[in-house]
């Protein structure tokens, strides 16, 4: 059991140091478009050798809960995603910006990781064993269900023109099938190309459509980056606050989804916040102002991403099977440690287990200060260096970015075609965001989807294997809520005005 | 005369050689793995790691070039340059069969492997409460329901899949093989009683050895970490394989590099404390050098060509 011996041993001067020195290189690694929390953890690895193993994986789970937090700078003041993990605080947070309150977002999404982070911290601290097991219930065709949930979002994403968002998400799953298929080996759309046998990974085509665009815009129109008001605001961290705990609902329950969605092996923090985003819009009454720059929009992202830290840790020292990218790195680490992780780790090892996982608090918590601090500085970076300095350190960032993911050029050619095709795309009204959805949740839709056909058709089952299952059809429930709730509401909404006028 | 000047210049041309391999390596060398970290490939070359600083002196450098499960790295091989100061892992059969199915940018034979240092045994496995108590049950099962028997493994024409093919042949029974991403996602599937059972490795079992339990592994003798599981052999099936990893070098590589890198890789795999760990990961060692190359490649190409053929994943 979690005892005060644990929290001891994780408050020594080693460990809070190697905390806020995670904690810092990750938010800066994160803010980095292309350096993704996966490869800084996978450039520790040799680092951590030497080190006691709950010293380890504190150091390793702070610099990964940083990199979560840092990929949202560079998705509220460039509107490109720093991480996947990012993609959904791109919609209200560029908005943000744009009108002057990036500071604001900065602190608010530094806050609300800190509240996520904490909630997945806690899910694993009392509830791991017993979480574990959703990992386990969740088969290949509850993967597609939720893919499947995750492209309803398109509709709301694509509001006045759902058609240019279909056609996007369309182009995006014709995309997720470049590139040997992952379950069936054949080869598909490489036009004979050696480039695209590997396919077009997630942070390539995130670099291409959404910073590209930016990156152009910024060179073809003389205004500013960002609108900036002249009098010095400080952190805002009042108002943030304020906002904040307006927000306690939406923060906790995006917090349990993080956790819950970072559980499952295969889905991740993009997916988290994904979800997040979706319900915080649907059962807010300012669902209309989603998009548009709504705080709310960008706390449920940031507090989903973050809780996948804990969560995705729950199946990773529970079952000993990687939640998220950056586990199956973590989890390598340990193994070449001599540590073994299963059932009964947090029984025999409870000392590095319960000392990790205090850790990972005092990590979380320590993100507060440093988050605050880096982000402010990331902000006046972004508005005050003038745009011919801002736009060639970007693109060049973003090549090194590129480069960094598979340590392959092409990727970078892939990244600038995207990118040029995503900017006339933009011109014809076609947002990035559609055409992303369909390239993430295309691979995880279709491998959930052969799967079960598989299986089904294997033991002459298919129908109940679709929608026999219930946690398939708790997710069915979900999709048919999110596809006609709008329309529901429209109407009832209609009703009660009828019912007002007579 | 003309004999005199041609071996000056010869001796003239070898003595750089000779004089760079006597010092070779002197300075760090940098291991590309052609998959992402994390996984098996990353953890065998992370446990050889420090074995290199120890008794070479030099640094080893692990990155990664993940793409098209692998292809992507080894079809970019034989541009990078050839001085001994960067290898690349190789998988088998990943290397035999993805050239066999299409063209991947590279032939098996375009890849110049010095060394096999393991490989990651074959094994049926199930959890520890599953009705399959022997190898015999899940043969049983499998006649009285033809085709529905499920197996999940790690990706197609993969050694899970390979396996799978050559065992239903064997033992004469259909089974369904249910591809996934990764082991990690292959065990998950078995843990949760989405199937019935896995191909997995005898690592899994290492692993998960509170959860599951290996029907049988793929393995000339019993693994010594798992001495009560039998192996395929003793219980009338000819399977032994599983995933074989190696280090390749560029094809401009110098001879005289590939023989001593080769030499090295040996002593790393005859030191008792690199076998130790890796065996208690569920391992097993192999010792193929770069002189016993050819032969063990023919006989592979061979085993690994005829189960893809019969899978119909190459024609």
């Amino acid at each position: 059991m979690p005892g005060i011996e644990h929290l001891l041993e994780a408050l020594t001067p080693l460990n809070i140091m190697l905390a806020l020195a995670g904690v810092i290189a990750g938010t800066v690694i994160g803010s980095l478009p292309g350096l993704t929390a996966t490869m800084a953890v996978a450039v520790l690895v040799p680092i951590t050798f030497t080190m006691a193993p709950a010293s380890a994986l504190i150091l390793m789970g702070a610099i990964y809960t940083g990199a979560i937090y840092g990929g949202a700078y560079a998705a509220i003041l460039l509107n490109t995603p720093g991480t996947p993990s990012a993609i959904a605080t791109t919609f209200d947070g560029f908005p943000m910006a744009k009108r002057g309150d990036g500071d604001l977002a900065v602190t608010l999404a530094c806050l609300a990781s800190v509240a996520g982070g904490l909630v997945g911290a806690v899910f694993l601290l009392i509830l791991a064993p017993p979480l574990a097991s959703v990992a386990l219930a969740f088969g290949p065709v509850e993967y597609f269900w939720l893919a499947v949930f995750g492209l309803t979002l398109i509709s709301a994403l694509s509001e006045g023109n759902l058609l240019k968002g279909l056609i996007g998400a369309c182009f995006g799953l014709l995309l997720s099938c470049v590139g040997i298929a992952e379950i069936s080996a054949d080869v598909r759309f490489n036009f004979g190309s050696q480039t695209l046998l590997g396919g077009i990974e997630t942070v390539t085509a995130l670099i291409g459509l959404y910073c590209v665009p930016v990156l152009i815009d910024l060179v073809a129109t003389p205004d500013k980056h960002l609108k900036v008001t002249h009098e010095p605001r400080g952190f805002r961290l009042r108002e943030a606050l304020r906002i904040s705990w307006k927000g306690k609902f939406n923060l906790a329950r995006s917090s349990v989804i993080g956790t819950l969605v970072g559980i499952l092996p295969g889905a991740g923090g993009s997916i988290a916040g994904l979800v997040a985003y979706s319900e915080a819009r649907r059962s807010s009454n300012r669902t209309e102002h989603f998009g548009h720059g709504e705080p709310e929009g960008v706390q449920a992202t940031e507090s989903a991403n973050n809780a996948t830290v804990g969560g995705g840790f729950i199946p990773t020292l529970v079952l000993g099977i990687p939640g998220t990218p950056p586990d199956a790195v973590i989890l390598g680490a340990l193994l070449i440690q001599g540590v073994r992780t299963g059932p009964n780790l947090f029984a025999d090892e409870g000392s590095i287990v319960y000392t990790f996982i205090y850790g990972l608090f005092l990590a979380t918590i320590l993100m507060l200060p440093a988050g605050l601090v880096i982000g402010r500085y990331a902000y006046k970076t972004i508005v005050t260096v003038p745009k011919a300095m801002l736009v060639p350190t970007v693109a060049f960032m973003t090549m090194i970015g590129t480069f960094a993911i598979r340590n392959n050029v092409s990727d970078v050619v892939i990244m600038i075609v995207l990118g040029v095709i995503g900017w006339v795309l933009n011109r014809f009204g076609f947002s990035p965001s559609p055409i992303v959805l369909g390239l993430i949740l295309g691979s995880i839709a279709e491998q959930g989807f052969v799967q079960a056909w598989t299986i089904g058709a294997a033991t002459d089952d298919l129908a109940a294997m679709f929608f026999g299952r219930p946690i398939s059809l708790a997710i069915i429930a979900l999709i048919l809520l999110a596809l006609f709730y709008p329309l529901v509401r429209a109407r009832w909404l209609g009703r009660r005005r009828k019912v007002n006028a007579d | 005369m003309k004999l005199k000047q041609f071996a000056a210049i010869a001796l003239a041309m070898m003595i750089p050689t000779y004089s760079a391999l006597a010092e070779y390596p002197d300075k760090p060398i940098s291991y590309i793995i052609p998959f992402g970290p994390g996984g098996e490939s990353d953890i065998t070359a992370r446990h050889q790691q420090p074995f290199f600083k120890e008794k070479f002196g030099q640094d080893v450098v692990i990155s990664y070039k993940p793409g098209g499960g692998g292809a992507v790295g080894w079809a970019q091989l034989n541009s990078i340059k050839g001085d001994g100061y960067t290898i690349m892992g190789t998988n088998l059969p990943h290397i035999i069969v993805k050239p066999l199915q299409k063209d991947v940018g590279f032939k098996t034979d375009d890849i110049t492997n010095v060394y096999m240092f393991h490989y990651t045994p074959d094994a049926l496995v199930v959890t520890k409460d599953s009705p399959f108590k022997t190898l015999q049950d899940l043969i049983d099962y499998a006649k009285e329901n033809p085709g529905k028997l499920t197996l999940s493994g790690s990706g197609k024409g993969t050694a899970n899949h390979l396996a799978q093919i050559r065992f239903d042949g064997m033992a004469g029974v259909k089974s369904t093989y249910v591809s996934f991403k990764g082991t990690g996602k292959a065990v998950a599937a078995v843990l949760g009683d989405q199937v019935k059972a896995s191909w997995g490795y005898t690592s899994v079992g290492a692993k998960h050895s509170e959860q599951v339990r290996l029907l049988a592994v793929a393995m000339e003798a019993r693994h010594p970490k798992f001495p009560d599981v039998p192996t395929f052999k003793e219980l009338g099936f000819d399977l032994v394989s599983g995933a074989y990893r190696g280090i390749a070098v560029p094809k401009s590589t110098p001879e005289a590099v590939r023989v001593k890198l080769s030499q090295m890789i040996g002593e790393i795999n005859a030191d008792p404390e690199f076998r130790k760990r890796m065996e208690n990961d569920g391992m097993a060692l192999l010792d193929v050098d770069y002189a016993g190359m050819g032969a063990f490649m023919e006989e592979m190409k061979a085993v690994y060509g005829k189960a893809a053929r019969e899978a119909g994943i190459i024609k």
